[in-house]
């Protein structure tokens, strides 16, 4: 970066924080777009936001180095990240970077010499279907190939700006391949509102507890259930807060019902603020769905005109409720709602002691409620079509459908709805399946089925998902994608509590281990032994499910792993003697004391 | 019956590698009651002993990480003669202090302290097969070798290496107090 772009550094922060009001909350978007501006966030820039929002320089700082997307050292003009799901290795993600960097002279993880460009990966892209994928500042890439990776990497030495790249490198597809009770028929907007305003915010909530709807983020909370809470609960303001930090490896759906059921989703907060008496309503958007935020933003500008958010909604006098888009900027922990929270008001994404919960204390420590982009696309068709219609469709225990994001070795990978209650082998069949070895349900922190289990049901009672289908084919190895798994869960945990903190590290130590020839029946003991001990005494979620695909793999395909354990009790981590080859060069010895057996 | 006596006592063997000795100087810690611990054990290879290598043994205490291929020789003869090895202090739990260096390069390092540094004189890298060949980086003893308990504590406390000790001698399954395991 030349320096006379720093000499304003002062003038454009200022301006930029004034644009916000000096609002703390606002405090991670100010640093999106500072990055936005200088490709990083430069000392400077943290000083001087730290004045103007009134914060200890420590919390900006903090905040900036927590989000993987924010960067504190220079990361070049271009910056490339590759996506790193297990779907892109599929395809062929790691021959494509190796072949990006060996082009333009880099070493992944660092910036070339003239801060021109840098190449790192970074975790699932939601873009699954599309892969491999990548972003570059901010931007998703997707279908790279070779020629692809050549083209780009010409762009990029040409200096040409992203904005005139070709248009066909963005481009993204909904892969909607099977519609049901949501994505349907074509919702016209303001339907939900009319009906609610028509029967009323009290016979509404009848209704979605009628429709025994649960919420679609996976944890399955009666929604009915958890808007009573929040509704009930003291409090001077209420938020309602739609989570699309649509995190989950494998998982895309939201990205569609962003991109092509918008109007469904933001009817759906409107439904709730009628019933909760909400004035603000919060989007967290993903950063890596930054290129949506225009549209989006297009769309609530639409519903403001049309009369659907703003002041008097629908003409109802004192129907006031508008919503807001917050923007990501990388962290897997923010889909856990009350670090979700905590990204909202502008600190670093790390989750709250739960009780309380947020329909009692949320956002700014107000009664909030936070649902899935899913649960309000529901929330918004029950209002409108009502509960009883809603119920009749999936199980008793979970009622309506679920959209699933389908990819991996499959023949149409895609959006698929199905009602609850579907079995895994149809699924399988619809997306085109010859032989399943494995399907990962729900993503990493969901449930890896194998392919005995194929009759098992997508629900809440049997196969609960949030919505990532990821099938692996016979041939398929499952210790490489065990292996990919866990290297998420060490990269994304957020380092508050030592369980998960330590546990993620250890845990991919061992799978690596094992991965290299080195392990042994003690550690899988040892992996048993700590996935226990993470899933008990962790502080959220992440680290109570963070071992799940290791224990999955260690009871369901032994095969995976067993021919590659040594036949002895322990065996060491890592070559002793090649561990000592480094000093024997310095020192020119290779008497026998320099070695190792 | 003081024969008798001497034959049951429990045989520990301990010693310290990439270490401070201040795990060590902890265990001398425990004062008067060392008596008591002498009269329960012998002490095999330790450096309060000065027994070069380590005989068969119940317990072997391990401070400190493997930093070098001596660290490693010695690591692996306690493993080889001790039923039961335990890993004492950070040093050999994770590697700790001296594994600082693990973030630098062991040439420069080599560079920096026998080439470069002022005063030093003749400007050659020791290479004599009496001294330890370093590895690249200082490793926990559990990655070299199986450890079956791990005494957290820089040091541990007297308090907390009496009641551990005295739990392994005495048989049961040794648990630390919550408030004894810190790090000051």
């Amino acid at each position: 970066m030349p320096p006379e772009n720093f000499s304003n550094i002062e003038q454009q922060v200022a301006s930029l924080c004034e644009a916000h009001d000096c609002e703390p909350h606002r405090l991670l978007q100010i640093l999106i777009q500072v990055q936005e501006i200088y490709r990083f966030i430069p000392p400077e820039a943290i000083t001087s936001i730290a004045r103007h929002l009134n914060l200890p320089r420590v919390s900006v700082e903090g905040a900036a180095g927590f989000y993987s997307f924010l960067s504190l050292e220079p990361a070049g003009n271009y910056r490339v990240l590759f996506s790193d799901n297990v779907t892109d290795q599929m395809v062929g993600n790691q021959e494509l970077m190796r072949q990006f960097c060996s082009k333009l002279w880099l070493e992944p993880g660092k910036v070339s010499e003239d801060r021109l460009v840098s190449a790192a990966f970074t975790s699932c892209t939601g873009m699954c279907d599309h892969g491999p994928a990548a972003l570059v500042n901010g931007q998703p890439l997707t279908n790279l190939t070779s020629d692809r990776i050549d083209l780009i990497a010409d762009l990029i030495l040409g200096k040409s700006p992203v904005s005139n790249w070709p248009s066909a490198l963005f481009e993204v597809n909904d892969n909607i391949r099977k519609t049901g009770m949501l994505l349907d028929k074509p919702f016209v907007s303001g339907n939900a509102i009319g009906a609610v305003l028509a029967r009323g915010p009290d016979a509404t909530l009848a209704e979605i507890k009628l429709s025994r709807l649960r919420g679609r983020g996976g944890a399955g909370y009666a929604t009915a259930e958890k808007w009573t809470g929040c509704r009930n609960a003291p409090g001077s303001m209420r938020y309602i807060v739609c989570n699309a930090d649509e995190g989950e490896p494998g998982t895309f759906k939201d990205r569609v019902l962003l991109n092509s059921y918008a109007d469904l989703v933001f009817e759906g907060m409107t439904v709730g603020a009628r019933l909760l008496g909400c004035a603000k309503g919060l989007l967290y958007l993903r950063g890596e769905y930054l290129f949506l935020l225009e549209k989006l933003e297009g769309i609530l500008k639409r519903r403001r005109e049309d009369g659907l958010l703003g002041h008097n909604i629908f003409g109802e006098t004192g129907f006031d409720f508008d919503i807001e888009i917050h923007v990501g900027a990388g962290a897997y922990i923010c889909g856990e709602e009350s670090a979700l929270i905590e990204s909202l008001e502008g600190k670093r994404g790390r989750p709250r002691n739960r009780p309380p919960y947020p329909a009692t204390h949320g956002y700014l420590d107000q009664p909030t409620v936070v649902n899935n982009v899913e649960t309000f696309a529901c929330a918004a068709i029950i209002a409108f079509r009502g509960g009883k219609w809603f119920g009749k469709i999936g199980t008793w225990q979970s009622s309506g459908s679920k959209i699933l994001s389908i990819s991996g070795d499959c023949a149409r990978p895609g959006i698929y709805e199905y009602p609850f209650g579907t079995s895994v082998q149809e699924i399988l069949d619809d997306c085109g399946v010859d032989e399943a070895y494995a399907v990962q349900v729900g993503g990493p922190s969901g449930v890896l089925i194998s392919w005995k289990e194929l009759d098992r049901r997508i629900s809440f009672e049997d196969l609960p998902t949030a919505g990532a289908f990821t099938i692996f084919k016979r041939g398929r190895d499952i210790l490489q994608a065990v292996r990919n798994y866990a290297d998420f869960f060490a990269h994304e945990s957020c380092g508050f509590c030592t369980p998960c903190r330590v546990g993620t590290q250890l845990q991919k130590k061992i799978v690596d281990k094992i991965a290299n020839g080195h392990g042994t029946a003690s550690d899988l003991e040892e992996l048993k032994h700590l996935g226990h001990l993470m899933k008990t005494m962790s502080h959220c979620g992440l680290g109570h499910t963070a071992p799940n695909p290791v224990l999955d793999m260690l009871e369901k395909f032994p095969g995976a792993y067993e021919q590659k354990l040594r036949n002895l009790s322990f065996e060491p981590a890592f070559d002793l003697d090649a561990a000592l080859e480094t000093a024997r060069r310095i020192t020119g010895r290779d008497d026998p004391a320099a070695h190792l057996p | 019956m003081n024969n008798q006596a001497r034959i049951s006592k429990v045989k520990i063997a301990t010693c310290s590698l990439a270490g401070c000795f201040g795990c060590h100087t902890s265990l001398l810690d425990i004062d008067e009651r060392l008596f008591d611990l002498l009269g329960m054990v012998e002490f095999d290879r330790s450096p309060f002993t000065d027994i070069k290598h380590c005989g068969p043994c119940d317990i072997g205490i391990v401070e400190g990480g493997v930093s070098n291929a001596e660290n490693a020789r010695v690591l692996r003869e306690f493993r080889d003669n001790c039923k039961v090895l335990v890993a004492i202090g950070p040093c050999a739990i994770t590697g700790n202090v001296p594994a600082l260096r693990n973030n630098i390069d062991l040439w420069d390092c080599f560079q920096e302290v026998y080439l470069y540094d002022p005063g030093t004189e003749g400007n050659q890298i020791p290479n004599d097969p009496e001294l330890p060949l370093p590895f690249d980086k200082v490793y926990p003893i559990y990655e070299v070798v199986k450890v079956d308990y791990f005494l957290n504590g820089c040091p541990p406390s007297p308090d907390a290496i009496w009641n551990f000790l005295t739990d392994l001698i005495e048989g049961r399954k040794p648990e630390i107090d919550y408030k004894l395991l810190r790090y000051d």
